[in-house]
């Protein structure tokens, strides 16, 4: 062939090629979306190391659908055959075993991305006016993750999956006067048993993806309404170019973005394979030891405790003491139960609670800083907590009536979680923060 | 405010410590010598497992043909290890069914499949050399590691009978079996390096897979970070 075959050919290509497009885009906004979400979506220049778990979210979002929907080919949703179903699939299934690891793997891999995701919307502001919206959409899908962790985690029908769910489904029964009629009515029976697994594994498989799937569409949508946020916590589309409209430190997601989540998502990638090969349990951490005991519902496991991602809430569920009674009301669990949906809803309300003048923790002055501080100790302390049981430290003397030492310490952590969002309008306010400036500090 | 956050450092480390008085009940376990590449000590623990283990407990997602993997060849694993007219194809189940086992032995024994995943190889390697004669339980049999279990001690013969000093709480051989202590620990090390294997026959291949995933990852990690630096050389 001469060259000038070559380009005629590759002339021909791209002509059909355009030809194809311009057939589409008369029917369908494909060329306008590219644009509006892509190529012309201006983000801001400086995005560090914390911006890189919102595309991994959605990464590993498609890696859980992806490799449940191969897991629900094999799997079996029937108190008799679930537990070996899993053993099926792990043995005898080809890379069965790689498709289930993927799967457990990633159900913590999306919380430990969903944490810095939200981490990084804390340092920097990003729920702040006009990204409320987002951040409340962003809470209804941690929410919903959470709820679909919880359902998933029934489904291999083991010791912890069945005493687990047990637990959560108890607290419902705890609610004042409907409480016990609840818990049955979501478990289907009077204990956890086969039509719990059944519809655990629709809410599981269809209903909360589907949710879960509408409410990231919604997340992003608003996000690319309003723009992204940034490290300086600036609105970038206040300094526009006058003659192209394009926001001063703004570049074009793709190919800018694309190329650099493609690093990000390598490097994830180096971290999510290490654990799938080499320690899928994560020390019982991501697969607990117990649930390789098929669920029995005569023998209570001696010690439950839920996946790590839900230890925070799970430790200020058992620090809060119960209500010990009063006159005809009757003892009850309650107060730990509110306790515990408090300490997740409260995240939808720091757009409200956050008066400081500034977005960034980069411009914040050095009271905002200890209490996020604080928080986060708090957070590691009641996580670890929650993992273990309560006695794990010994007893106090007689001088505190012998509490529990974890106990009291989950108590004062409980306390200080609470008070970084209660108090956060007063700090937030007294705080002595630093100018901002008009543009953008550099790129990283 | 500094003092605080100190504070705080302070209280943290002392929360993450592991404390000595925790848990201290637990007994002391022994270390299982583990080694699922072993190709010849998987092959006397499967004997093992299927002479003595396989009548009570099944091992019900383990096929006897998985065992072509650890080298054994169909002939020898039709010669040696099937007796009952399995297929090669098969799981290794038992005949026993729950109910009468519960009623038999006070609690069905359970399928070994996954016990070293549920319980670690080392409790399985320290349980199995820990049964001791006790005349007040209905089998005559109690372990150390595991009070009160329901199941008498299958081996025995080989290793023979141990009393517990109820002071010092170790374990005495009192009356020799047909093996001397260290081949009966070997016995029970390929038991349990067999049960190790089982509990996750694609280990081996899972780790030995996961270097080239890794390397591949790491070219395509340089090929990724020279891609974004070209592109965003113009960016200042």
């Amino acid at each position: 062939m001469t060259d000038n075959n070559k380009t005629g050919l590759a002339d021909k290509l791209s002509k059909g090629l355009n030809g194809g497009i311009a057939w589409v885009d008369d029917r369908f906004p494909l060329t306008s979306n590219i644009k509006a979400h892509l190529t012309e979506y201006y983000a801001p220049k400086n995005f560090n190391f914390w911006y890189f778990f919102g595309s991994l979210a959605l990464l590993v979002l498609v890696l859980q659908i992806l490799t449940g929907i191969f897991l629900t080919m094999h799997y079996k949703p029937d108190a008799e055959l679930a537990f070996g179903s899993v053993e099926y699939i792990m043995r005898d299934v080809p890379w069965g075993w790689l498709i289930r690891y993927m799967h457990s793997t990633g159900a913590s891999m999306f919380f430990v991305v969903v944490y810095l995701h939200m981490f990084r919307g804390v340092i920097y502001g990003s729920y702040r006016n006009p990204r409320e919206l987002i951040w409340l959409f962003g809470v209804a899908i941690f929410l919903c993750l959470m709820g679909e962790a919880f359902f998933g985690y029934l489904l291999p029908w083991g010791q912890m999956s069945y005493w687990g769910a047990q637990v959560i489904v108890n607290l419902f029964s705890a609610i004042p006067f409907i409480g016990p009629d609840v818990s049955e009515w979501l478990r289907g029976d009077y204990l956890v048993s086969d039509a719990t697994l059944n519809r655990f594994f629709a809410f599981h498989v269809i209903a909360l993806p589907m949710v879960l799937l509408g409410l990231v569409a919604a997340h992003l949508i608003a996000l690319h309404e309003v723009g992204s946020n940034n490290p300086d916590g600036i609105e970038i589309k206040k300094q526009k170019d006058p003659v192209t409209g394009i926001p001063l430190d703004g570049i074009a997601f793709h190919p800018y973005y694309t190329v650099k989540d493609l690093v990000g998502v390598t490097v994830f990638l180096i971290v999510f394979s290490a654990i799938i090969f080499f320690s899928p349990e994560m020390g019982g951490y991501f697969l607990e030891a117990n649930n390789f005991v098929p669920a029995d519902p005569f023998k209570t496991p001696a010690h439950i405790a839920p996946v790590w991602y839900f230890t925070p809430y799970y430790s200020i569920l058992r620090a809060v003491p119960p209500f010990p009674g009063l006159g005809f009301i009757p003892p009850s669990q309650f107060p730990g139960v509110v306790a515990m949906g408090v300490s997740v809803a409260i995240f939808a309300l720091l757009p409200w609670l956050d008066k400081s003048p500034v977005k960034s923790i980069r411009y914040r002055g050095t009271l905002y800083k200890k209490w996020l501080a604080a928080f986060v100790v708090s957070f590691f302390i009641l996580g670890y907590l929650g993992t273990v049981p309560s006695n794990v430290w010994g007893q106090f003397g007689s001088w505190l009536g012998n509490a529990d030492r974890a106990t009291v310490v989950a108590r004062i952590f409980t306390v200080v979680y609470f008070l970084f969002f209660i108090l956060m309008p007063w700090y937030t306010k007294k705080d002595k923060t630093l100018p901002v400036p008009e543009r953008l500090t550099g790129t990283e | 405010m500094k003092k605080t956050f100190l504070l705080l450092a302070a209280i943290s480390s002392f929360a993450l410590t592991p404390f000595a008085w925790a848990n201290e009940s637990e007994v002391a376990l022994d270390k299982a010598p583990i080694d699922v590449s072993n190709h010849e000590s998987l092959q006397r623990g499967a004997r093992t497992f299927v002479n003595y283990c396989l009548n009570c407990h099944s091992a019900n997602y383990m096929r006897y043909n998985r065992l072509l993997e650890i080298g054994l060849t169909e002939k020898q694993i039709k010669d040696n290890l099937l007796f009952a007219g399995e297929k090669v194809g098969d799981q290794m189940k038992v005949a026993m069914n729950k109910a009468d086992a519960k009623k038999w032995f006070g609690a069905a024994p359970p399928d070994l499949s996954v016990e070293v995943r549920a319980r670690g190889a080392d409790w399985v390697y320290s349980y199995m050399r820990s049964f001791y004669r006790d005349n007040t339980r209905p089998t005559g049999w109690n372990n150390t590691v595991y009070d009160k279990v329901a199941m008498p001690h299958v081996l025995y013969e080989l290793q023979g009978e141990q009393e517990l000093n109820h002071e010092t709480h170790k374990l005495t051989l009192v009356k020799p079996g047909k093996l001397s202590v260290t081949e009966y620990d070997n016995l029970v090390g390929d038991l349990t390096n067999f049960l190790a294997y089982m509990s996750e026959p694609a280990k081996q291949q899972r780790n030995h897979l996961g270097w080239f995933v890794l390397l591949f990852l790491g070219v395509l990690l340089v090929l990724t970070y020279k891609l974004k630096k070209a592109y965003w050389k113009d960016i200042h």
